[in-house]
């Protein structure tokens, strides 16, 4: 990180508290899921962070999210309380979702996260309607769809990146390139070295960027956000990241090669922005410190509250279904 | 051209009702947009013209045609609708469902229960189908059955103009998907005129006619198969009750019983492949409820096993029609 930077101080320490909370969160559902006291399938964002830290300081509560089964880093970073978040992956009544979503199907209104799909694209139709409807209401709103790089290869993704340049919606199009569809390396899986270079064929502002970067990421969410917001149609960020463990909690990632990982490892964006921050000046190690303990701290209780709060009433099992109780 | 007064003698068509039930609940509500493939003016107003004069009257903002993207179509009324529009989406055939399956089952459907009752998806979805005009076997089928299995979409499928109007208003009240299912070649029979602003409850059969021996139960196009086959059955003396499902799931399983408690016999009859149907459903449920009671098996009549064929003959041979649902009704009564 340069000396001279873009972003403001307060910015800076907000989009590292935010990869700091991200990154805890992750360490702590998996340290979780190992000693057996939470079982869900979970999809670990490790390595990812920077993108929804560096993205959602240019959002605002009023702004739409539609993400993917990978995609609590999303919504972590959107403002998703901990406690709601932790109810829901134990499966309590208590969960953003009263337990009836669970970890794939996130969904909190108040901070416009709206869908969380367990379908690999189906993010994209499906924000194009958040910002049909924010394009409708001219207030200035924006509606992002994040998926990874395998959902640029399903039909959903082409219908709707057709469909938001024809209509200009205000949608951005967050495409977290982590390098794996599944098991399956970007390579063997799609055609093409860049997926943002599919933009032009939608006549759509493409980006191609550093993901883990966080000044290079920032940026490219900033000009998408602000052309969003201007009426200027959507954007296609393809935002290069990687994931730092296998597809599905408990898989053993024996598909990726032991250099590239480790590699990426030693990148890990997380420590390397921290570091940054305290090499650039200004940033007392105190001042980092205190904060990780603090979410630390907010995690544990989170944790706490999260398995004490009771599972869901029988009688939920058919709520829900329709507005009306009970419907033949 | 919207619903007008109701009067006795005044006549509109399915495809008129359904315009008028359009018009009718875009003056109603700012909120409801109207989405699909050629639904605008400048496209003629739908393949059919089902949508004509609305973008002229309402505004291309509120009637966007759309690219052919089935999953774009859906999606974005789904988006939409997750923050208070009323969008009406036209998937043009039903068959292209299965373009958007996706959308519809997997989220249209489940986001209000995965969402704990935070978020709720009231949109309508309407479609076209029917055999009989030589389309084939991409451009006929009656799916609803797919839908019906499940659970968090209401599936409607009326036979007339009163009703078609009726319906399709509750299912952009609804607030909850619905998935509306027009004949197509049916659009253009007359029918009584429905009356500006009335409402026909969703999972509320209409008893068509009441009778004493039989309980005949049929929806869509089938429903004027089985009015033609009783004019053959009046002939032999046999007292057939006509019930008109209209909604297909919720279905109303109290007007059902209570008919067949009545009578005894009950033939269903629907365009659709018998093979789990929505007939399997309702005969189920019959002999759960009514075991022992029943004076004949329920007895199904639906399409063959088969893809919907091409050739004059074979179409005309795939689905019931009046003179097989009149020999049914005769199997059930005798002996």
């Amino acid at each position: 990180m340069s000396d001279v930077s873009s972003i403001s101080r307060d910015t800076q320490h907000e989009i590292y508290r935010k990869m700091y909370l991200l990154k805890a969160n992750d360490e702590r559902v998996r340290k979780l899921l190992r000693t057996g006291r939470i079982v869900a399938t979970y999809y670990s964002y490790r390595g990812q962070e920077v993108i929804p830290a560096a993205l959602s300081v240019n959002l605002t509560d009023e702004d739409y999210l539609c993400t993917i089964y990978r995609g609590i880093h999303d919504m972590l970073a959107k403002g998703l309380p901990l406690k709601d978040l932790w109810a829901e992956i134990a499966g309590r009544v208590d969960g953003t979702c009263k337990g009836k979503g669970g970890p794939m199907h996130l969904t909190y209104p108040s901070k416009g996260i709206m869908v969380t799909t367990g379908v690999v694209g189906s993010s994209m139709p499906i924000a194009n309607g958040l910002g049909w409807a924010a394009q409708l209401e001219k207030k200035g709103r924006v509606s992002v769809a994040n998926f990874g790089d395998g959902a640029a290869n399903i039909g959903a993704f082409h219908e709707a990146l057709n469909l938001a340049a024809l209509w200009r919606l205000p949608v951005i199009f967050i495409c977290q390139n982590n390098r794996y569809a599944e098991h399956t390396a970007y390579a063997k899986g799609t055609a093409g070295a860049r997926i943002s270079d599919r933009a032009a064929g939608y006549a759509m502002a493409g980006v191609h960027v550093d993901g883990n970067d966080v000044e290079a990421m920032y940026a490219a969410a900033r000009e998408a956000v602000q052309r969003a917001r201007e009426g200027g149609g959507p954007t296609l960020i393809e935002a290069m990241t990687y994931r730092f463990q296998g597809h599905v909690f408990g898989d053993s990632d024996a598909y990726i090669a032991k250099e590239e990982k480790a590699a990426a490892l030693a990148a890990d964006p997380v420590p390397r922005y921290r570091a940054a921050l305290l090499k650039a000046g200004g940033s007392a190690e105190q001042l980092l410190t205190e904060m990780e303990k603090q979410i630390e701290a907010e995690i544990d209780e989170a944790v706490e509250f999260a398995l004490a709060s009771p599972y869901p009433a029988m009688s939920e099992l058919t709520r829900d279904v329709f507005a009306e109780e009970s419907v033949s | 051209m919207s619903a007008k007064p109701n009067s006795q003698d005044e006549q509109m068509t399915i495809l008129a009702a359904i315009n008028g039930a359009l018009a009718d609940a875009m003056e109603a509500d700012d909120r409801v947009l109207l989405l699909g493939e050629d639904v605008a003016d400048a496209e003629n107003g739908g393949v059919v013209g089902v949508t004509k004069g609305l973008s002229s009257r309402f505004g291309d903002h509120r009637v966007r045609s759309t690219p052919i993207s089935e999953q774009a179509i859906v999606g974005a009324a789904i988006g939409a609708s997750l923050v208070g529009w009323k969008p009406v989406a036209e998937i043009m055939l039903m068959n292209f469902t299965a373009v958007a399956m996706d959308m519809i089952v997997n989220h249209a459907a489940k986001l209000r229960y995965m969402s704990g009752g935070q978020t709720h998806v009231p949109i309508t979805i309407r479609t076209m189908t029917g055999a009989g005009i030589g389309n084939g076997g991409q451009h006929s089928d009656y799916l609803e059955a797919w839908f019906a299995h499940t659970a968090g979409i209401k599936v409607i499928a009326p036979s007339n103009p009163a009703d078609a109007y009726g319906l399709l208003r509750s299912c952009i009240d609804d607030p909850d998907p619905c998935l509306f299912v027009e004949n197509l070649p049916g659009y253009w029979a007359p029918g009584e005129a429905p009356t500006k602003g009335h409402r026909v409850p969703l999972g509320k059969a209409k008893i068509v006619r009441e009778g004493s021996d039989v309980t005949v139960i049929s929806y869509s196009r089938m429903m004027v198969e089985a009015i033609n086959a009783l004019k053959l059955t009046d002939q032999n003396g046999i007292s057939v009750e006509l019930i008109d499902l209209r909604s297909i799931s919720p279905w109303d399983q109290t007007a059902v019983v209570n008919s067949a408690t009545k009578t005894g016999r009950v033939l269903i009859v629907h365009e659709a492949v018998t093979r789990f149907g929505v007939g399997a459903e309702i005969a189920s449920t019959l002999s759960e409820v009514l075991f022992g009671k029943l004076k004949k098996p329920v007895t199904r009549l639906g399409a063959a096993y088969s893809p919907v064929p091409f050739s004059k003959p074979l179409e005309a041979a795939h689905a019931p029609n009046a003179e097989r649902i009149a020999a049914a009704i005769q199997t059930l009564v005798a002996g």
